[in-house]
C-alpha cells in the first residue's frame, strides 16, 4: 500500500533523508528504530505532508497515489494518519467537534453521508470505551490541559475513530511510564487488522513488547541501513546502536 | 495558546505591535460582502449640509415637541466648539461634515403605517434579502425586530405581544410621541450631549432608533432587536437606542448592522445608552457588519459609537457583547457605569480587523458603588494589513469598596502585516479593590494548522476552527441564534486571509 523509493528530504537546507526504500503492505506492521537524530520523525512528517520538509528527490505512492504531490489534508482523507509525538493544543475546540469534523471531512471525500452530532457521539462513546478513554475527554478542548499520557491516548483515540488505511506513530511511546505504555499499545493493537498497516517509529524496543512488529528497519543517518524480523529490535536492546554504526563502519 | 510572544503587566501604558511570517499565509484575496447591494427606491433626503436650520428642520419633519428640538440645538451649539477627537490609534482623512446629508427616509405616506402590509415592498425585500423578514408569521416566535432604515425605521414586530406585559419596543420616533415622559427622564441620563465629539453630534442630528422600556419586575418574554440598515448615498447615520429596565426587569437586546457596498466612507455614529435600576438586568449583544471597504481600503463605514450602561441600583447588571467583522474603522468603547451596590458590568468582545480594516475598541469600566464587579473578555483578530487596538479604562472611584475587575486581552494574528495592540489604563482609588489584567499575543501556529490538515480538515476550516476556539469565552455569551451568525461571519471576514 506505500511504496517509497530513494526518498530524500531535507528541512532548512539541512538534508535529513537520504535515499530512503521502504514498502509497506496491508496488516503489516513496521518499526522504523535508530538513533537520536537519525532521521525518524522527519520520514514520519513527510509521509504526512508537513510542508516544512522539502523532498529533494525519490517517489513515494500510497494506494497507487502519488503521495507527494497531495497537500496533507488530502493524504488524510485517502486513509493516512499520524499519531504525533507532540500533539497540539487547540483551545476552545472541543476533542468531540475536532474529531467530527475530521471524520465528515474523510467520509465526505469518500463520499459517504456525514454523520451528525448524534450518531457521532454514539460512535465516539464506543471507541472511548475500546481505547479505554474516559468518556468525559469527548467535551475537554482538543488536548488542552492533557497529560503527557493523556495526549498520547488521545492520539489513539483519534486513529480509533477515523480508521486510516495506514497509521503512523511518531515516538507514540516517549515521554510515557510503563502503564500508560500498555494502555497505547493496546489501543493500538486493537487497530490491528489484515487491512491496515502501522509504521511505529521508537528509540526503544519497549514499546515493541506489545506492539509487536512483522518487520524491524534501523535508520541511520537518513538511510535504512539494516532490515530484520522482531529479533532484530531485541539485539540493538542488547547491544545499542553503536554496534549498527560499528558494523557499517567495518562493511 | 501556547506561544505567548508579549505579555503586558498591570497600569501602564503599552502598545505592541507584532510582526511575524506565516508561511501559510498569502495577499488577501478580496472578500466577498454579500450585504454589499444597494436598494433603489425614492427617498425624502436634506441636501448635505449642516446647520441650526437643519437641526430645526428635522426636529419639525419628525413632529418633535419644542423641548426635544431645544435640546438637540443645545447639542449642535456645543458640537461647534468641540474638537475632533484624535488620540484613538486610527487614522483617516478628515470628515467633511457639511458634505454629509443628515436625513433620508423611504419616500411614504406621512400618516403612520398600521400594518406591515403599508411598509414598501422594496423595504420589506431588502429585510428579508438581509436574512431578517419582518413578517411575523416568518419570524422566529423568539425576537421581536425593529427595524431602522437610513435615517427611519420602517418596522416593529411583536409590539403588540410585548405591550401585554407593559413594554414598550417601539421605534425612537415613535416613543418622543407615545411616551414623551419617559424619553424626557432617560435621554442624555447616561451620555449627555456634552459627552463627546460624535455624541453631541447625534445628539443634534440623530434621526431615528429603538426605545424599549422594560416595567418593574418584568422579565422581557422574547429577545429585542434592533437591524440597521444604511442605504442612502452620502448619508450619515445617526440613530439613538435608549434601553431601561426597571426595578427588578430583564431583558436581552440584539443589534445587527448592514449597509451597502459603496467606494466612499460613510459615517455611523450611534449612541446607545442602558438604564438598569435595582436588581434589574440589561444583556447587549452586537454583531456589527458594516461594509468594511476593499482590500485597499476603499469605502467602507466610518463607525464611531458611543455605548454606555449605567447600573443605577443595588445588584444591577449589565452585560456588553460584541463581535466586530464590518466597519473601515471601528471606534467604540460600550462601557458599564457601575453606581449600584453590587452591581456587575461585563464586556465580551471580538474584534476582526482584516484587509485594510482599522478597530480601536475597548470598555471603560467606572466602579463607584460598594463591591461592584466588573469583567472584561477582549479577543482581537488581525489579519490582511488589519490593525487592531484594545483600549480600555478601569476606574476605582474612592468608595468602592471591595471593587473587582479581571480584564482579559488576547489578540491572535493572521499573516505578518498586520498589527495588534493593547492599550489599560487602571486608575485605582480604593485600596480594598482589586484589578487584574492579563494579555497575551498570539499568531495561528504552524502546528495547530498541520495538525488539523492532518486529521482530513482543510486549511481554511483549520483556520476558522482555531479561530473559533480562540473566541469561544466571548461567543458562550451570545444568543444561540446570533452565536451561530456570528462563526459564519468571521469565516467569511477571513475568507482568503490564508493561502
Amino acid at each position: 500500500m506505500l511504496e517509497i523509493q530513494n526518498l530524500h528530504a531535507s528541512v532548512e537546507g539541512n538534508d535529513i533523508l537520504q535515499g530512503i526504500n521502504l514498502t509497506v503492505n496491508p496488516g503489516e506492521v513496521h518499526a522504523i528504530m535508530g538513533p537520536n537524530g537519525s532521521g525518524k520523525s522527519t520520514l514520519a512528517q513527510v509521509l504526512s505532508g508537513n510542508d516544512a520538509y522539502e523532498v529533494t528527490e525519490g517517489s513515494a505512492t500510497f494506494l497507487g497515489v502519488d503521495l507527494l504531490e497531495l497537500p496533507a489534508e488530502e493524504r488524510a482523507r485517502l486513509g493516512m494518519f499520524m499519531a504525533f509525538q507532540y500533539p497540539v493544543e487547540i483551545p476552545g475546540i472541543s476533542n468531540a467537534y475536532f474529531l467530527q469534523a475530521a471524520l465528515n471531512e474523510i467520509r465526505k471525500s469518500h463520499d459517504l453521508e456525514e454523520l451528525d452530532s448524534l450518531e457521532f457521539r454514539g460512535l465516539l462513546q464506543e471507541k472511548m470505551d475500546l481505547v479505554a478513554i474516559d468518556r468525559a475527554f469527548a467535551d475537554r478542548p482538543v488536548n488542552q490541559g492533557f497529560s503527557g499520557g493523556e495526549k498520547k491516548r488521545n492520539e489513539v483515540l483519534q486513529l480509533a475513530v477515523l480508521e486510516p488505511r495506514l497509521a503512523i506513530l511518531d515516538e507514540s511511546d516517549s515521554g510515557l511510564d510503563i502503564d500508560a505504555l500498555r494502555i497505547v499499545a493496546d489501543g493500538v493493537n486493537k487497530m490491528r487488522n489484515k487491512e491496515r498497516g502501522f509504521i511505529v517509529v521508537t528509540h526503544y524496543q519497549r514499546l515493541l513488547n506489545h506492539i509487536v512488529p512483522d518487520v524491524v528497519h534501523v535508520l541511520y543517518k537518513g538511510r535504512i541501513v539494516k532490515t530484520g524480523g522482531k529479533e532484530l529490535a531485541l539485539e540493538l536492546e542488547k547491544k545499542g546502536y553503536d554496534w549498527v554504526k560499528e558494523e557499517l563502519a567495518t562493511a | 495558546m501556547s506561544d505567548h510572544d508579549v505579555s503586558i503587566g498591570d497600569a501602564e501604558y503599552a502598545g505592541t505591535r507584532v510582526e511575524q511570517s506565516n508561511r501559510q499565509v498569502a495577499d488577501l484575496a478580496n472578500q466577498e460582502y454579500k450585504y454589499g447591494f444597494v436598494t433603489d427606491l425614492e427617498a425624502d433626503t436634506f441636501e448635505p449640509g449642516l446647520n441650526e436650520d437643519i437641526v430645526r428642520r428635522l426636529s419639525a419633519i419628525k413632529g418633535e415637541p419644542e423641548w426635544l428640538c431645544e435640546w438637540r440645538l443645545k447639542a449642535f451649539r456645543h458640537w461647534l466648539e468641540l474638537e475632533e477627537p484624535d488620540w484613538a490609534n486610527v487614522s483617516y482623512p478628515p470628515i467633511d461634515f457639511q458634505a454629509l446629508r443628515y436625513y433620508s427616509a423611504p419616500k411614504r405616506d406621512k400618516k403612520k403605517l398600521n400594518s406591515l402590509d403599508e411598509v414598501d415592498k422594496e423595504i420589506l425585500e431588502t429585510f428579508e434579502k438581509l436574512g431578517i423578514p419582518l413578517d411575523e408569521q416568518k419570524r422566529l416566535s423568539g425576537v421581536a425586530v425593529d427595524a431602522v432604515f437610513d435615517s427611519v425605521s420602517v418596522a416593529t414586530t411583536h409590539s403588540d405581544i410585548l405591550a401585554k406585559k407593559g413594554i414598550i419596543f417601539c421605534s425612537f420616533s415613535e416613543a418622543v410621541k407615545d411616551h414623551p415622559d419617559l424619553v424626557k427622564k432617560y435621554l442624555g441620563s447616561v451620555v449627555p450631549p456634552s459627552d463627546n465629539f460624535y455624541a453631541a453630534l447625534n445628539s443634534a442630528v440623530f434621526s431615528d432608533g429603538s426605545f424599549c422600556f422594560i416595567p418593574k419586575g418584568v422579565k422581557c418574554p422574547m429577545d429585542l432587536s434592533t437591524y440597521f440598515r444604511i442605504n442612502a448615498a452620502e448619508t450619515g447615520q445617526f440613530e439613538r437606542t435608549l434601553v431601561v429596565a426597571e426595578e427588578g426587569a430583564s431583558v436581552n437586546y440584539l443589534e445587527g448592522c448592514t449597509a451597502p457596498q459603496r467606494d466612499e466612507n460613510q459615517l455611523h455614529a450611534a449612541v446607545v445608552e442602558l438604564v438598569a435600576l435595582d436588581n434589574a438586568t440589561v444583556r447587549y449583544s452586537t454583531v456589527q457588519n458594516w461594509y468594511a471597504g476593499d482590500v485597499k481600503g476603499k469605502g467602507g463605514i466610518y463607525n464611531f459609537v458611543t455605548k454606555r450602561g449605567k447600573c443605577a441600583g443595588v445588584n444591577s447588571h449589565i452585560s456588553w457583547t460584541q463581535v466586530e467583522t464590518g466597519s473601515a474603522i471601528t471606534w467604540k468603547y460600550p462601557s458599564c457605569l457601575l453606581m449600584g451596590d453590587n452591581s456587575v458590568g461585563e464586556f465580551y468582545s471580538v474584534a476582526v480587523s482584516n484587509m485594510r480594516q482599522q478597530a480601536d475598541t475597548g470598555t471603560k469600566m467606572i466602579h463607584m458603588g460598594k463591591n461592584t464587579k466588573s469583567t472584561v473578555i477582549s479577543k482581537t483578530i488581525s489579519a490582511g494589513e488589519g490593525n487592531n487596538s484594545y483600549r480600555g479604562q478601569v476606574q476605582v472611584m474612592p468608595k468602592a469598596e471591595n471593587a473587582r475587575n479581571y480584564t482579559q486581552c488576547d489578540s491572535l494574528l493572521i499573516g505578518d502585516q498586520c498589527g495588534a495592540h493593547t492599550f489599560p489604563y487602571i486608575e485605582v482609588r480604593n485600596n480594598t479593590s482589586a484589578v487584574e489584567h492579563e494579555a497575551s499575543t498570539s499568531k495561528i501556529s504552524e502546528d495547530q494548522l498541520f495538525y488539523c490538515k492532518q486529521r482530513g480538515i482543510g486549511p481554511e476550516d483549520a483556520i476558522s476552527m482555531v479561530i473559533n476556539g480562540f473566541c469561544k469565552e466571548v461567543f458562550d455569551h451570545l444568543p444561540m441564534e446570533f452565536a451561530v451568525e456570528a462563526t459564519k461571519l468571521l469565516g467569511v471576514s477571513l475568507e482568503g486571509s490564508v493561502g
